[in-house]
């Protein structure tokens, strides 16, 4: 036996320690939860890895911005004039969508939906990545410490990023939805087609819909949403565009995905922390807290483009706006004191300027909610 | 400190400061970690894995390239969501493998470093493959052109970092 150790001494090394690592990955795959060792083993990886890489991403990011904001202004100026410019019409824009946002809410409490609202959310710093090309996750410099929980959404301003997948105590692994192991359930904004995200097997990195039968209608550019059937991410969230669609296996489509957000180059994200469940009020403003649903809002087809041949009026300016809103409140407040206390059916005047859009029908008795 | 290590082929003791033992590995972890966020790609390189078949070959242990390949490969499991041990089986062979090439043939030559690349990268993945799909029930598709093409690279990012990672070599 003797001998035999010393002549084949580190096979049989070898041989042990793989079988060792065997038997830890039999037990993992048998009770998926992390717990005793296994947890123990990630946890000191992380710990040991993650306070390096906050420290090194951190003098990356002090050094590009300090070369971007103090040294390099190349073109700043001219810049500048274009961003104001840019504020200027999205000033406009932003009165005229929140016109439109407030009549939405207005007949969703009419109908009484529920509506999701991301009531808070933490900012984080992506710090690193899992460093796997097997794999689609990165750890962001928030942890158990800062509140953060498992399943946790994890967006950008863009759209999803994917969701919480482990928390560490000052860092978390974040499993982004083009990891082949990950889900999220999508919805066509078009064609109200609902599916599930899912990252390509062979771990390329790119994103498809699943189990949409092949005789349903796509096309490339259509919009993804999260349909917030998942349980983890809020409605409404913008996912991506149909990059490609392709006939899949059996009788399904192959509808590769383009995600909105960058997911290969991502600096910060916002975690989800609270979303709240609750019929929307009429008096909502866009101060309030931010709506899941509040892309789809923006979506209502209450701007109608002109049609052919139709010559454009210019949009009017923001104080044309500001005016035609004071009125509009005014003549709703006379409109109220008349009618005294009675729960009427009034028929909405029509917001000045604003073009007809498909709401209550004219015989439904309704009681219009208060500006 | 250092630590002698010995160059049985060439009868020459190496002798490598103990910092550059746990260093080389960590940067190489960070590295691994942090660049695939800059720079896209990058997720093609397995730097651990330079490092794990480096000092493998270099230090011409078995027992020494096992434990640097098992230690590395464990970490780097421990920073993905996929069960420990992936990773860890696929980089402790490989140390072992590396070790026991050091101790026949010439591993300073560039071109022998070139093969040693491919060929030592191809057998990871086929490891890593093999024991993620067969025993961790994990869903992965292998791509033969990808991979060849990923080994090719490494390969040559080795011989460049094995070149750089000889400096801190000291003749006893």
């Amino acid at each position: 036996m003797e001998n035999v150790l010393k002549r084949h001494g580190t096979i049989t090394i070898l041989t042990a320690v793989l079988f060792v690592q065997l038997l830890g990955l039999a037990y993992q795959v048998k009770r998926p939860t992390e717990r005793g060792p296994i947890r123990l083993i990630r946890v000191w990886a992380v710990s040991a890895i993650t306070p390096f890489e906050k420290v090194f991403v951190h003098t990356v990011d002090w050094t590009s911005s300090s070369w971007h904001n103090y040294v390099y202004l190349r073109n700043v100026r001219s810049q500048n004039e274009e961003l104001r410019d840019e504020i200027q019409r999205l000033r406009l824009e932003q009165v005229r969508l929140s016109q439109d946002a407030n009549q939405a809410r207005r007949l969703q409490a009419l109908l009484a939906f529920k509506e999701q609202y991301i009531s808070e959310t933490m900012a984080a710093q992506v710090i690193s990545s899992t460093g796997s090309e097997f794999t689609r996750g990165i750890y962001i410099d928030k942890g158990a410490r800062d509140g953060l929980k498992r399943d946790m959404p994890v967006i950008t301003a863009d759209g999803i990023v994917g969701k919480v997948y482990t928390v560490f105590p000052s860092s978390s692994l974040v499993l982004e939805i083009n990891d082949p192991s990950s889900g999220a359930g999508v919805i066509l904004e078009k064609s109200r087609l609902q599916g599930i995200l899912k990252g390509e097997q062979r771990g390329t990195g790119e994103t498809f819909v699943g189990n949409i039968m092949s005789d349903e209608k796509i096309e490339p550019g259509d919009v993804v949403v999260t349909s917030g059937g998942d349980r983890v991410f809020p409605k409404g969230l913008p996912v991506g565009t149909v990059d490609k669609v392709q006939p899949g296996s059996d009788a399904f489509l192959n509808v590769r995905v383009r995600p909105a957000a960058r997911l290969d180059r991502l600096e910060e994200v916002l975690v989800i922390t609270k979303v709240v469940e609750k019929t929307p009020d009429a008096n909502d403003t866009l101060t309030g807290p931010i709506r899941a649903a509040d892309i789809l809002a923006q979506r209502l087809p209450t701007v109608e483009p002109p049609k052919a041949g139709e010559k454009s009026a210019p949009p009017p300016s923001t104080a044309e706006l500001a005016a035609r809103e004071r009125a509009a409140k005014k003549a709703a407040q006379e409109n109220t004191t008349s009618s005294g206390s009675e729960t009427k059916p009034t028929a909405k005047a029509p917001a000045p300027d604003k073009p007809k859009t498909a709401s209550v029908p004219p015989d439904t008795t309704t009681k219009e909610p208060p500006h | 400190m250092a630590a002698p290590y010995t160059s049985r082929e060439q009868f020459e003791v190496y002798r490598f400061h103990w910092i550059t033992f746990i260093l080389v590995p960590l940067m190489a972890l960070l590295l691994q970690a942090y660049l695939p966020l800059r720079v896209p790609f990058f997720d093609l390189f397995d730097l651990p894995l330079l490092v794990t078949i480096y000092f493998g070959v270099a230090r011409r242990n078995q027992l020494t390239g096992m434990a640097t390949g098992c230690i590395i490969g464990l970490i780097q499991d421990g920073l993905t969501q996929r069960p420990l041990g992936l990773y860890g089986m696929a980089k402790t062979v490989i140390g072992y493998a590396a070790s026991s090439l050091g101790l026949r043939i010439d591993v300073d030559n560039p071109g022998s470093r070139l093969l040693m690349g491919v060929g030592f990268y191809i057998l990871h993945q086929l490891i890593y493959f093999a024991v993620a799909r067969g025993l961790a029930i994990q869903s992965l598709t292998w791509r033969w052109g990808h991979e060849v093409i990923a080994g090719v690279a490494n390969a040559l990012l080795a011989v460049v970092l094995f070149a750089v990672l000889d400096k801190f070599r000291q003749r006893a």
